[in-house]
């Protein structure tokens, strides 16, 4: 594995950065197109009703009007996974939940069309409803579809189940027995949104010969694709999707939420439809993550070493089957390494929006629970609780809870570097805690295509295919300008729309430095070996006897030949001369992407008057393999950490007796900004990932995973009392109190 | 021949079955196998799992070698976030 970098580890200007402070990045809404129309959708005010019929004749005869749709307008989809995610989009037959699109109109202006929806007449029949995830799962709860219970499933829980999952292995009833104190607890967490700053938006044209273009806001504009094609039954190779900049997305954008209704007005309206959510509708009908009911039992003997771990996970993840609590299941005891741990997950439907990925997804919660309870036993026998992680940690050769045996993992130098840093030692004023917890989180590999060109000045464009949502296009350009030998500014890397480069999946997982960064090593290599066959038929010798040594092509030896190195703008100077163009690309679904660990150190202050938290200090570690460009990697250490901390502190889904929701706006629902913050302090770790060329591990998730127990346990240690539901607001707080 | 192990809650598809051995070169012919040998684990399998050969995980990956004396875990198809 190459260990010597040039380039690797420095802090270029962000390549993107002048296009954002200036205003000129296109982000989905700013795209417009000749004769456009605007679009509103209709939503449900119920959280679960029957559609008895939908009247849009009124609307339909409002002038500027062009085209009414509802969910009788799409036909029937036979993929089911793909059928749900259309009718989450545009409900048929019933109304699963509050905010549930119900029609869509598109006219020549936005008011026309926010005029239009208040003629569409629709009649409900309500139906009884549920949103709490214990109460969905109970026999004889409301149920949000029928036939779709899972498999294996018995009588004690509800057709609301679709799920169930276990991991672990070796006895945990004897291993509780050896412990010398077992404590078990149960906790709840709530919904979170992603709280991306821009909403979903897009502009989609298709024409009546099946043609599309579709400009839209997402994390996957190849998953778009595909969904949108299927869903109208179109050729995907007849529908380019571009991926506009990103205003954040957080596995918030890794399905579609309004690409298919803008396309169904334009095919039938037979112009392009902008469509754009206001935040109320980003609340209401996108994805949250889900929430949870836990149980989580462990033991510990007296000297720290954690006998056996028992959890139970209980998610709701909203009106659709979905399978998401199998990865909190997987990771909840993911950061040790213990003889008997079993971990149960069932996922559960209610009459809430359909749930999808947020960053880590399934994992902070179930960490939550788990830490906390750590913790408490680390209180309570009066132990160190980084020393007990340590004596406890998962390292390389470990057997890991959901069943793989780790290789290089960085967990312990997390730990290591936690507890020698001064966060750790620095006293602590009266009000105040101190919380650690550790994270994990598994980063994935997965489809790529990049496609490289060098450019007869030397320079070098590079073409791939994944939205850039943490600094990707910096880092994809930092290793192809390594792995060529050429300065950083001589490459240029742009997200390609879905006609110009190969498929590539979703931006997920923290999939995209190590994959792409795969392909775009290998595409360098196909590059520099045509670059030194080139040499070779300039020098007449063998292309063998030329190898490529920082940024130039040189003979092998004396015996190849005496000849001054040919840099790569020289060879591609005379390419038009020598063969043509010179690129290189490649294909491929690399796996080995390597598990990574955090360790978050947080102070919270807690006033006892009002109960008001506050974070006064926050140090986060995490190994990241190699860091390709350290700020960027500090800046996603530092994103998770702030998710986590508005998880821990301030937001949730407040529903009502009726099924509403509460607050669907930035007022009620309140996320961290960056006058609620200290510096959150990243700290690198690099244990290399042996399944990437260059050690790259993924880094945009892990962070997330540990501030909601490592803050709980600093407001536990500043209040003397432990809460075991978040948020934890002050009126939960002053309650304990 | 590989040692496979059926994890967690897959197991339920195997009649309670958590270790077997099976010759296969490479991972598609190790799942046909396995569905042959479980024909509940079949419905499963072609949905998707996800593999852990020697601690390494893979996804949808037919051709991936596996050792004659590889460690295979079998598991719930994992998704990203």
């Amino acid at each position: 594995m190459k260990q010597d970098f040039k380039i690797l580890g420095t802090r270029p200007i962000r390549p993107d950065g002048l296009e954002k402070v200036t205003g000129k990045a296109m982000f989905g809404a700013d795209k417009s197109a000749t004769g456009m129309l605007h679009a509103r959708i209709l939503r449900s005010p119920h959280a679960h009703a029957e559609i008895v019929s939908i009247d849009t004749s009124k609307a339909e005869a409002l002038a500027g009007v062009k085209a009414v749709i509802t969910g009788a307008d799409f036909d029937e989809v036979e993929n089911r996974w793909t059928r749900y995610t259309m009718q989450n989009c545009m409900a048929q037959g019933r109304a699963l939940y509050d905010g549930h699109a119900v029609a869509a109109v598109a006219a020549t202006s936005k008011k026309i069309a926010a005029e239009a929806l208040k003629l569409i007449e629709v009649e409900y029949k309500t139906l009884p409803h549920v949103t709490d995830v214990d109460e969905a799962m109970r026999p004889g709860a409301p149920l949000v579809h029928e036939g779709v219970k899972g498999r294996k499933l018995g009588d004690d829980v509800s057709g609301n189940t679709v799920g169930y999952y276990s991991f672990g292995h070796g006895d945990i009833e004897a291993g509780f027995t050896k412990a010398d104190k077992v404590i078990e607890r149960n906790f709840k967490t709530a919904a979170t949104h992603q709280g991306y700053i821009e909403p979903q938006a897009c502009l989609a044209d298709l024409g009546a010969d099946g043609r599309g273009e579709l400009w839209c806001s997402t994390q996957g504009h190849y998953m778009v694709r595909e969904v949108c094609s299927e869903i109208l039954g179109i050729d995907a190779s007849q529908l380019r999707v571009t991926a506009s900049e990103i205003g954040g997305g957080f596995g918030g954008k890794t399905t579609v939420f309004i690409e298919p209704v803008a396309l169904k007005l334009s095919q039938k309206s037979g112009k392009p439809v902008k469509l754009v959510m206001s935040r109320e509708e980003v609340f209401r009908a996108t994805g949250p993550t889900m929430s949870a009911s836990m149980d989580v039992k462990i033991g510990m003997d007296k000297n720290g070493k954690i006998t056996a771990g028992h959890a139970k996970l209980r998610y709701q993840g909203g009106a659709f089957p979905y399978n998401m609590v199998m990865m909190g299941a997987m990771s909840a005891f993911a950061c040790y390494d213990l003889e008997n741990v079993q971990s149960e997950g069932w996922d559960v439907m209610t009459n809430r929006p359909k749930m999808i990925s947020y960053r880590a997804p399934g994992a902070p919660m179930a960490t939550y629970g788990v830490e906390s309870v750590i913790d408490e036993l680390c209180q309570k026998l009066g132990l160190d609780p980084i020393e007990v992680r340590l004596k406890n940690a998962a390292r390389e050769g470990s057997k890991s809870s959901y069943g793989p045996t780790y290789k290089a993992i960085g967990l312990v130098e997390a730990l290591e570097a936690a507890k020698a840093h001064p966060h750790y030692a620095a006293p602590l004023p009266a009000n105040t805690g101190r919380g650690v917890a550790c994270g994990f989180w598994f980063n994935f590999g997965g489809q790529v295509s990049v496609s490289m060109a060098i450019n007869t000045d030397g320079t070098v464009n590079l073409i791939e295919g994944n939205p850039d949502i943490g600094g990707s296009r910096a880092s994809i350009s930092m290793m192809a300008a390594e792995a060529l030998g050429i300065p950083f500014e001589r490459v240029r890397t742009i997200v390609g729309d879905t006609a110009s480069v190969g498929f590539s999946d979703v931006t997920d997982g923290s999939r995209v430095t190590f994959a792409v960064g795969i392909a775009t090593i290998n595409a360098a290599k196909a590059a520099i070996k045509e670059l030194c066959k080139r040499a070779a038929m300039i020098w007449e010798i063998d292309a063998e006897a030329v190898e490529w040594v920082d940024g130039a092509a040189q003979p092998t030896g004396h015996n190849a030949g005496n000849f001054p190195p040919m840099s790569l703008a020289e060879i591609a100077a005379t390419s038009g001369k020598t063969g043509g163009p010179i690129a290189g690309h490649h294909e491929g679904a690399p796996d080995k992407a390597g598990v990574s660990f955090g360790v978050h150190l947080v102070d919270v202050e807690v006033d006892p008057e009002t109960g008001f938290t506050s974070i006064k200090r926050y140090t986060a570690f995490q190994d990241v393999g190699k860091a390709i460009h350290p700020a960027y990697v500090e800046g996603q250490i530092q994103g998770g950490a702030v998710q986590g901390i508005g998880w821990a502190l301030s937001e949730e889904y407040i529903y009502g007796e009726d099924g509403r929701l509460q607050n669907p706006g930035f007022l009620d629902y309140r996320i961290p900004v960056a006058s609620d913050l200290p510096m959150i302090d990243a700290v690198i770790i690099e244990v290399p990932n042996p399944g990437h060329p260059y050690g790259v591990r993924g880094c945009g998730e892990t962070a997330i995973v540990p501030p909601l127990a490592a803050i709980s346990n600093g407001v536990a240690q500043a209040i003397g009392k432990r809460l075991f539901e978040l948020p934890m607001s002050p009126p939960k707080i002053l309650k304990a109190l | 021949m590989a040692r496979v192990v059926i994890f967690g809650s897959l197991r339920a598809f195997t009649d309670g079955v958590e270790r077997m051995e099976i010759s296969a070169s490479n991972t598609r012919e190790l799942l046909k196998k396995l569905s042959e040998r479980h024909p509940a684990l079949a419905e499963v399998i072609e949905a998707g799992v996800s593999l852990a050969i020697d601690g390494e995980v893979y996804k949808d990956a037919w051709f991936t070698p596996i050792g004659s004396n590889s460690e295979v875990v079998v598991m719930p198809l994992m998704v990203g976030g």
